[in-house]
Order: structure tokens, then sequence, then C-alpha cells
């Protein structure tokens, strides 16, 4: 039994090293800049999907209020680059701290809410944070702050004529966001974050501190979608508050991993790398009739997905675990 | 030696309900006492407040010699109060050995122990074979197994037991008491709230009536049952007349 266990996860470790190098080449054969274009917002909601997943899908507290720590990413990075000239890597840093502070200053009310109240809970937030980002003036009202171009360089993480480095970046942020997903779900966190999610009462009985678990839970996770949001600011060299802290954001980060299979190592990956890229293309090819298709298809697909598969597209792999349960059930009722 | 928990003078009140009323009891270590009481006697809250699920109105609750009485479910655990649930509360999306590692990680922080001891308790509870199987695919039977295992894991001197023996079908209940035969005898103290009479007064070394919210009577389990106001609890007056 523990021998199963530990070769899980080490084919894991083994097949999300084999898809990082995958991915690692495919700008030798992808030279389309839309296609290019296309690849780094799908690694991108990878990882922001997987950051989410670690608070509401291994701790169960749902939240559509992301939106709000990526916007934070976004402006912390952009504001101190423009007012204070600090490079946008230390105002990465900066922004995943602030964003994981404010979400355990938000967690400190609002994990006292269970269910369906919480998830109001932090889409009203959300809502207030974007409405008091177009009201800054300082921080460029609804107008939003442009980042001056400086030209290529590592050290300013601006890129003009090539969109290689963001991908590099977007991919390095992805396995990052797995990697700490991975390392998370076998350990004290991982257990008692499933346990919170399970059943609180029954956790707290056995020494978990669940209003700590929470927390835990919510600054890391806040803390790698901000990273993504400085990303995103940079990647887009524009930004104001609909463009990077809009309530879309929220749903693109918790809509992949409901797909691909919430509270799983792979759902998130999975679910982002086949909604982002259908996401895109529909809204390139139906074009200019309105933003709202892209969320027609959205909703169908998780219609469907909650109908055939409800534990997400991942359930699909584990089909020997289903043949084991069957087994299983059958020794079962031999009892 | 001083007795492994004792409340003093507890009283529990739910706006005008008193669930509990000045309940003084003590568990002496190694011992198994069941408390028991008709339906409404108190004893389901007396189990909560002494797992540190609500902080009592009024009086105080020691454990090991410390007063514990507002420190929280968690904290209680920690010191090692281990119990199980009248209603399973399996962690349903997790499988059985995942359900236990919760519990052994309170004194196993390496992840590899923490397994180690979690298969341990699965033995030892005869829960091994089930060990990779989700826990809400388990048998009613086997979900009650699981609550003890995951309580076990937890490495308690003292061990709640809410109705485990419940609604099981003979054989399965002889093999519940042989369980909680075995966790005494290696070493840790038992207080069991139970229902069904002829399962535990064997068992335990002493009981506890609760009725309406008070101890009615404690003592050797055979002077118990024959307690006329015991007897009067159960089934009325005019049965305590008789006896």
């Amino acid at each position: 039994m523990d021998k199963n266990f530990a070769a899980r996860r080490r084919r894991d470790l083994i097949v999300a090293g084999a898809l990082a190098t995958l991915a690692a080449l495919a700008p030798l054969f992808v030279k389309d800049v839309y296609v290019q274009n296309i690849l780094i917002l799908t690694l991108m909601y990878a990882a922001l999907s997987q950051s989410w997943n670690i608070l509401s899908g291994y701790c169960g507290q749902i939240s559509l209020g992301h939106a709000l720590y990526f916007g934070i990413g976004a402006y912390t990075t952009e504001l101190l680059f423009t007012k204070f000239g600090v490079l946008p890597w230390f105002g990465m840093l900066a922004g995943g701290g602030i964003a994981a502070l404010i979400a355990m200053g938000l967690g400190y009310p609002f994990f006292r809410l269970r269910g369906h109240y919480f998830v109001i809970a932090t889409i009203v937030i959300a809502e207030i944070g974007l409405l008091l980002f177009q009201n800054w003036e300082w921080a460029g009202a609804a107008m939003g702050i442009t980042i001056p171009v400086r030209g290529d360089s590592w050290l300013k993480f601006q890129f003009l004529r090539s969109k290689l480095p963001y991908f590099y970046f977007a991919l390095g942020l992805c396995c990052l966001a797995w990697f700490v997903t991975w390392w998370l779900e076998d350990s004290k966190w991982g257990f008692w974050w499933r346990a919170v999610k399970d059943n609180p009462e029954a956790a707290e009985s056995l020494g978990v501190v669940v209003f700590n678990s929470k927390m835990g839970a919510a600054a890391v996770s806040a803390f790698l979608v901000a990273v993504g949001g400085a990303f995103y600011a940079q990647f887009l060299a524009y930004i104001d508050p609909e463009s990077v802290m809009g309530f879309q954001f929220s749903l693109l980060m918790a809509l992949p991993a409901v797909l691909g299979g919430i509270g799983t190592l792979w759902g998130p990956v999975l679910g982002a790398a086949i909604l982002i890229p259908m996401t895109e293309l529909t809204r390139s090819y139906i074009g200019g009739s309105g933003r709202g298709v892209d969320l027609i298809v959205y909703g169908a697909l998780i219609v469907a997905i909650s109908l055939a598969l409800p534990q997400g597209l991942v359930s699909l792999f584990s089909r020997a675990k289903a043949k084991n349960q069957v087994k299983n059930q059958v020794k079962g009722a031999t009892r | 030696m001083t007795a492994l928990l004792e409340t003093r003078g507890v009283w529990q009140r739910f706006g005008g309900l008193v669930a509990n009323s000045d309940v003084s009891i003590s568990v002496g270590r190694g011992e198994i006492v069941g408390l028991i009481g008709p339906n409404g006697a108190g004893k389901s809250t007396l189990f909560n407040l002494i797992a540190g699920v609500l902080p009592p109105t009024q009086g105080s609750i020691w454990f090991d010699g410390e007063d514990v009485t507002n420190l929280p479910a968690a904290e209680r655990c920690q010191r090692g109060v281990g119990r199980t649930f009248q209603v399973v509360k399996s962690f349903e999306t997790m499988t059985v050995i995942d359900n236990v590692i919760v519990g052994a990680l309170v004194r196993n922080t390496v992840m590899r122990e923490a397994r180690g001891k979690a298969h341990e308790v699965l033995e030892f509870t005869g829960l091994a074979a089930r060990a990779d199987v989700l826990a809400s695919d388990l048998v009613p039977a086997e979900k009650r197994r699981l609550e003890v295992a995951r309580a076990l894991a937890t490495e308690p001197k003292l061990l709640l037991l809410d109705e485990v023996l419940t609604g099981l079908t003979p054989t399965e209940a002889q093999t519940g008491v042989a369980l909680v035969r075995k966790v005494r005898d290696a070493g840790i103290t038992v207080l069991m709230v139970e229902h069904v009479m002829e399962i535990v007064m064997p068992l335990v070394d002493r009981a506890i009536v609760l009725d309406l919210g008070k101890v009615l009577v404690e003592g050797k389990p055979a002077d118990v049952v024959r307690d006329p106001k015991v007897i009067k609890a159960y089934l009325g007056d005019r049965h305590a007349v008789g006896a």
C-alpha cells in the first residue's frame, strides 16, 4: 500500500516533468504569435487555477473573489515600478505578500461564514476592491497605468520583440504552482485542508485547528495568484481596474479546476488546457458579436461536465481506481 | 492518584433548557466507564462539554490535573482527549488510511511516521484490508470502526466513545466490545455513552446514570441495574414500585 502511494507520487512528478519539457520545446514548432499568445494565457490560467484550487479545491472554501488578489499583484508591481522605480521582480514578491496579508485579514471575519455565504462574501469584497481602484486617483483611477517602455530586458521583465520570455515565465509559474500543490498534498497542511473540507467538526476533534488551516490555504493561494497578476500586468504593459480585477478573472480561475476536477492535482492544468484555447478561439472566430459568447460556452461545458463526470475530467484517468472500488464494494457486500 | 478526568459542578443551559445541572463525575486512569441514561438525559451534551465542542455555562472540567474548561476541541485533542461521533463524521472523499493519517498527524509531524502510525492503528482496529478504500464506500459498521481508529491515531489518554455499539448486529457489536477491551488493555481510559444496557453492562467497570441532566446513580454495573431509581427513570414509577 505504501509502495503504491510512493509510486503514484513519483509517477505524478515524472509525468509533470515530461509535460513541462514538452511545453518548453513547444516554441520550436509554434512560431505563430497568435498561437504563442494562447499558449501563454493557457499556462497562466493553469497556474492561477492551480493556486485557486489550494483554497477552494483542497480546503473547500469556494472563492469567487480571487480577481482581487490578481489585481493587487498587478497594481502593487506597477505602482512600485512607475512611482518608485522598484523592479517588477521585487514588486511581484511584494504584491504576493500584500495579497497574502489581505487574504488573511479578510479570512478573519469571513472564515466564520460557511458555504454559499462565504462565496457571496468573496464576490462582494472583490467588487469593492474593483470600485476602490476605479476611484483611486493616485493609482490612475479608471484610466489605469501605462507601463513605460524601456526596451527588452530581463531586469525590467519587459519584452517587445518576442513573446518567448513571457512564455517561459508563465511555464515556470505553472510548474511552481503545480509543484507547491504536489508538495502540500502529502504534508500536514494538505491533510488538514482536506479534513476541513470534508468535515470541520470531526477535523477539530482530531487536533486540526480549522481556522488556521483556512488562513494558511488562503495565504498560499493569494500569494501565487498575485504573482500571476504581476506577470499579467507586465505582459499587457497596461493595466486598468477592469482589465486586472474584473469578475471574469475570478471565474476563469475557478472554471478550469471545476472542469478538470476540483481538489485534484491535475484538474486545473487539464481544465485550463481545454478551456482557455477554446475561449480564445471562440472569441476570435465569433469576434465582435460581444463578450458573452465565451460565457455561453463555459456554461454549456460546466453543465455537460456536472451531468456526465461530476468529479471532473481527471476522473476519466482513474479508471483503475474505479475498478478497484467496484471490487471493494463486492467485498463489502459479502461481509 | 488524581482522576484522569473530572467535571466539577458543570451546568449547561440552552436558553431555558437545562441540559446538565451540577454534574460532577470523575474517571480514573485505566477505567472503562459507561455513561448511560434515557433519551434526553444530557449524555451527549456532557460528552460535548468534555470534548470541548462548547464551554459549559458554569463549572469546570479538569483533565490530567489541568483545568481545560476553556480550551477548544483541537487543543484538548492535543492534550490527549480522543472522541468519536454518534452520527459518524468520516472524511468521505478521503481514503480510510488518509482519514486515520489526519489523526496521526497530532503526534507525528513527519509524514512517513504519521503514515506508519496510521497503518499500525488500522491493523489494531481490523481495518487494514480496507486502507485504500474511500470512506464513503465503507459499510456502517466499518465507518464506526474508522471513527475509533481515527481517534486512536491521536494517541489519546482518554477515549470518548459516543454510541459506537448502537445499531450494530449482535456479531458486529461483539467485535466492537472486543475492540473496546483491547483499547483499554493498551492503557487507554475509556468513557462510553451507550444505549444498549446488555452490551454495556458486562463491559464497563463503572456506570454513571444521568437523568434529566443530573447524575442519578453511579456505581458497579450490577448494582446500578438493580437500583430502583434507575428502573424508575427508564421504565416509570409502576415498575420501580414492583422492584
